[in-house]
């Protein structure tokens, strides 16, 4: 998948934590020391702020090379399109805008204070904040905040979002509720007693809530304003710019809200006049624009080009203004169990010792472009993150074909065997999947390469199990990130076998073990977090043990901010520049 | 014993011109077409160079292996130390061109150009020469039926043609491809057989209808010739005028257009390929080549002018030859 792309959302939760109370968010934004700015370096944006700054004014001149999945918060699902759309929309709550592991906390945003749970975790209340206000001057209610949760079920209208995958099994008689437009008495467990306070009923504790609400999905959307699927053409702002144009694929112009409140509103700074967003730029045109400085950003966040790269790496004053950030995602071959050999463990294991990680490294780029060998599946993003290498591929990294072989004769197949290779038919992809063949041939085992077209590889083929059994697709080329930067946000639907669907899967291998299963179930019940990063490290080793998944790489992207913006600094939430505060120095 | 002096007698007569033919025989015999094309083909300097490039790349590609045994490295084999793990491309100069890497190496992987290329040149040459195989001959059969035929038979074939003719033939094979490719295996054909198997039939099937017009046309005229009147007067039968009369007159007009459509072949295979519907990797081709190199092409160019370079040599010289072809089967030509 690519990282512009969705975040592979799965279905989180299909089958739902037990968890209690344990809120994963830091609760304001308060009560880390202020945080000062740095000088510009290499990497001086993965944990530091650079140029902070204060000033006002001028104009952000951003790039894109194709249009938002959506600008409707119900239904957008790109990683950058929810970064992106914190500028101008609020939230319920909203990811912190700090550098670093920071940013991966929540913060309340147009609530006054992180949801209090009572009612043993089943019901979880916000009070909202007052002076907020939407772009035609009307105030917010809480009302506005249940209708734009209520659309999301309306998958008919209000498709392609993650509010339905998420809500649905979460909120009490959300399975049956159909969306605001079929049914306007609305879903009876978000509750509204006044205008200022609005409550969810829970089916069970669902410790995450409040990333759940920081996602788009909480963005208010006033009734009488949607136009159902062409609200994204013109949506309501409700934070401190405004949409000026849209021009699908083309323009985006972003002015200021002068109805917007700085009281009401602790985390964001709105420094320049105007944000303009240039979009169906192609990649290498767009990185000259943002080296000789008509560009600021590059918004989708997947890196530079490499040529960008090479030019970047080899000018000190370019490198000063580069970020090689990790981006969240692993990139991994999944290894199905369900298709012979591989129902054999040790044949899977002979896969993760024979494959050559650093031809399969040089396929995503190498160590700058593409990321760091990965020897686990947990990202180094994510809080509860230990590193460990579960099948040490020699001390080259070219893999261990003394052991490979072992494996091979344990598995009852010493000369080999052969498999097939599933992969998309562009990109990286290809390149992925020659690197893992010829390091496989090397031990005897040939796989043939069955390439599919990037827009059914995961939905349609990959993620339908009986697909892969019936076509025999022993190996994916794969990568997964978390839809919300939380442990259980990033292994629910790729390790959780409760959670294996027969379509839109997204745990390929089916890998499918009860210990694991309720280590699940431990971590969301657990609020120590110390004690639930520990569980979740031994579901880390316990995924690996299974071999079903071979980690190689853990993503990287080289991206370059132009040296006049203040403010600069890279989102653990997103693994990219946070464009909430980003001004002119 | 009368006969043996009438045999003498008239052997006597005879006797002068035999002598007359004995001088002069090479500037009396019949030429055939063929006779008559090939002389001027031999003059044509520039037809025949394109000619011997294609002889050399049809030998390149039967003897691949061989080549690549004496002058390079297995085409699928990784050469990772060569590459800078920073940049990705080769270490050296020109793309990692050197004594052992003879046309320098891939970026990223390490593979030996030279040998990819060589055998790049059998996946192109092959595609190309079945893919026309296929058209020409549907397009001859259906083009000769429908215009010797005529009437409703020529009526359903001309429709046929003009449907095939306004599909979106890029986009369809895109689509087809992708489907076909993502296959089991079809037709107990699998791996890089499947691969030029459907590129054979996507290239081939779709391009028939553009020959058989053409020999549609050239038909309809020759029917109506004298010889064919003639032929018919004495009772031939309508096999007999079609493959004793007719087919030997379209002989010209479809060789021609078989060398002038090879090279648009080859391009349209190396099209798919670059859009990653062609052959499937690690089996080389200069599209998927070409393809590759984009990511690359401003920090090694090389990679890039390589498979480009023997693209437009193979399409240049089967151009060349076929204009070439052209005048000298062509009894109207200038020259």
């Amino acid at each position: 998948m690519s990282r512009s792309h969705l975040l592979r959302a799965g279905t989180v939760v299909a089958a739902l934590a037990l968890g209690a109370a344990a809120c994963g968010g830091g609760s304001s934004g308060s009560k880390a020391p202020k945080t000062t700015g740095v000088a510009a370096a290499y990497n001086a944006a993965v944990n530091g702020v650079v140029n902070a700054s204060s000033k006002k004014g001028g104009t952000l001149n951003y790039v894109a090379a194709s249009d938002f999945d959506s600008l409707d918060p119900a239904r957008t699902y790109y990683a950058y399109s929810w970064n992106f759309q914190r500028i101008y929309q609020r939230t319920l709550m909203m990811f912190q805008t700090k550098p670093g592991a920071e940013g991966a906390q929540v913060t309340s945003d147009l609530a006054t204070a992180p949801g209090v749970v009572t009612n043993s975790g089943k019901t979880v209340t916000y009070k909202l904040r007052d002076g907020i206000t939407f772009e035609d001057g009307t105030a917010i209610t809480s009302a506005d905040i249940k209708y734009a949760l209520e659309r999301s079920f309306a998958e008919d209208v209000i498709n392609g979002g993650p509010g339905a995958t998420y809500l649905k099994p979460v909120l009490v008689g959300g399975t049956a509720y159909k969306g605001p437009y079929k049914d306007k008495a609305g879903l009876a467990s978000i509750k509204t007693p006044d205008t200022k306070t609005i409550s969810f009923d829970l089916v069970k504790p669902f410790s995450d809530f409040d990333y759940l609400m920081a996602l788009p999905i909480s963005t208010p959307v006033p009734q009488k304003k949607d136009t159902g699927a062409r609200y994204q053409f013109h949506p309501v702002a409700s934070g401190p710019y405004k949409i000026d144009t849209y021009q699908p694929n083309k323009l985006l112009k972003l002015v200021r809200n002068d109805k917007w409140n700085a009281a009401s509103d602790p985390n964001r700074k709105a420094l320049p006049d105007q944000i303009i967003l240039t979009e169906g730029l192609q990649s290498d045109d767009m990185d000259a624009r943002l080296l000789n400085g008509s560009a600021d950003l590059e918004i989708e966040g997947t890196g530079v080009q490499p040529t960008a790269v090479s030019k970047i790496l080899t000018n000190p004053e370019l490198k000063k203004a580069a970020d090689d950030p990790s981006t969240g995602f692993t990139r991994y071959i999944s290894i199905q169990e369900k298709v012979a050999p591989f129902d054999n463990i040790h044949c899977r294991k002979a896969v993760q010792y024979a494959a050559d990680k650093v031809a399969l490294q040089f396929a995503r780029g190498g160590p700058i472009a593409g990321g760091d060998f990965a020897g686990q599946m947990m990202p180094p993003t994510l809080p509860a993150y230990k590193q460990f290498d579960a099948y040490p591929s020699g001390p080259d990294h070219k893999g261990d074909l003394t052991k490979a072989k072992d494996e091979l004769k344990l598995c009852g197949k010493p000369s080999g065997f052969t498999t097939k290779i599933a992969t998309t038919n562009k990109g990286k992809g290809p390149k992925v999947a020659v690197a893992l063949q010829q390091g496989l041939a090397r031990v005897g085992i040939k796989a043939d390469i069955i390439q599919v077209d990037s827009s059914t590889y995961y939905s349609g083929f990959i993620g339908v199990p009986d697909n892969v059994h019936k076509r025999g697709l022993g190996l994916a080329v794969a990568g997964w990130g978390p839809d919300f930067p939380t442990e259980y946000g990033f292994f629910e639907s790729i390790v959780d076998g409760r959670a294996i669907k027969q379509q839109g899967n997204s745990n390929y291998s089916e890998f499918n073990d009860p210990t694991v299963n309720s280590l699940i179930d431990q971590a969301q019940a657990t609020s120590d977090v110390a004690k639930r990063n520990d569980l979740w490290n031994q579901i880390d080793h316990k995924v690996m043990d299974g071999a079903d998944y071979l980690p190689f790489v853990a993503d990287k992207a080289l991206d370059y901010r132009a040296p006049r913006l203040s403010n600069v600094y890279i989102t653990g939430a997103f693994g990219m520049y946070d464009y909430v505060n980003i001004g002119i120095a | 014993m009368t006969a043996p002096l009438d045999v003498d007698s008239s052997a006597t007569t005879a006797t002068p011109e035999a002598v007359l033919r004995g001088q002069k025989a090479k500037s009396i015999e019949g030429r055939s077409l063929g006779q008559i094309a090939w002389m001027r083909l031999k003059r044509d300097k520039v037809a025949l160079g394109g000619f011997v490039v294609i002889v050399v790349l049809i030998l390149m590609a039967v003897l691949a292996p061989v080549l690549v045994k004496l002058f390079g490295h297995p085409p699928d084999e990784f050469h990772q130390d060569l590459i800078d793990p920073t940049f990705q491309v080769p270490k050296g100069k020109f793309g990692g061109i050197s004594s052992s890497y003879l046309l320098g190496i891939e970026p990223g992987n390490g593979r030996d150009v030279f040998s990819r290329i060589v055998y790049g040149a059998r996946i192109s040459l092959l595609v190309a020469f079945l893919a026309t195989f296929v058209s020409v001959g549907i397009g001859t059969v259906l083009g000769v039926t429908a215009g010797f035929f005529g009437g409703w038979i020529d009526g359903l074939i001309s429709r046929v043609m003009d449907i095939l003719l306004a599909f979106p033939l890029l986009l369809f094979a895109i689509g087809l491809g992708a489907v076909l490719q993502s296959g089991n295996g079809l037709l107990g054909l699998s791996g890089t057989s499947l691969s030029v198997a459907v590129l054979v039939f996507i290239i081939g099937f779709f391009n028939w209808p553009y020959i058989g017009r053409i020999v549609r046309g050239q038909t309809l005229s020759l029917r109506e010739k004298e010889f064919v009147d003639a032929a018919r007067s004495l009772g031939a039968t309508n096999a007999h005028i079609l493959f004793k009369q007719l087919l030997p007159n379209l002989v010209a007009p479809v060789l021609v257009y078989s060398t002038l459509i090879i090279p648009s072949n080859i391009l349209f295979e190396a099209a798919l390929s670059f859009l990653g519907v062609g052959v499937r990797p690690p089996t080389p081709s200069w599209g998927s080549m070409l393809s590759d190199a984009v990511a690359t092409y401003s920090i090694d160019p090389t990679f890039m002018v390589v498979p480009g370079t023997a693209l437009f040599i193979t399409v240049l010289a089967f151009n060349l030859l076929g204009d070439g072809l052209r005048d000298a089967l062509d009894p109207k030509a200038g020259r």
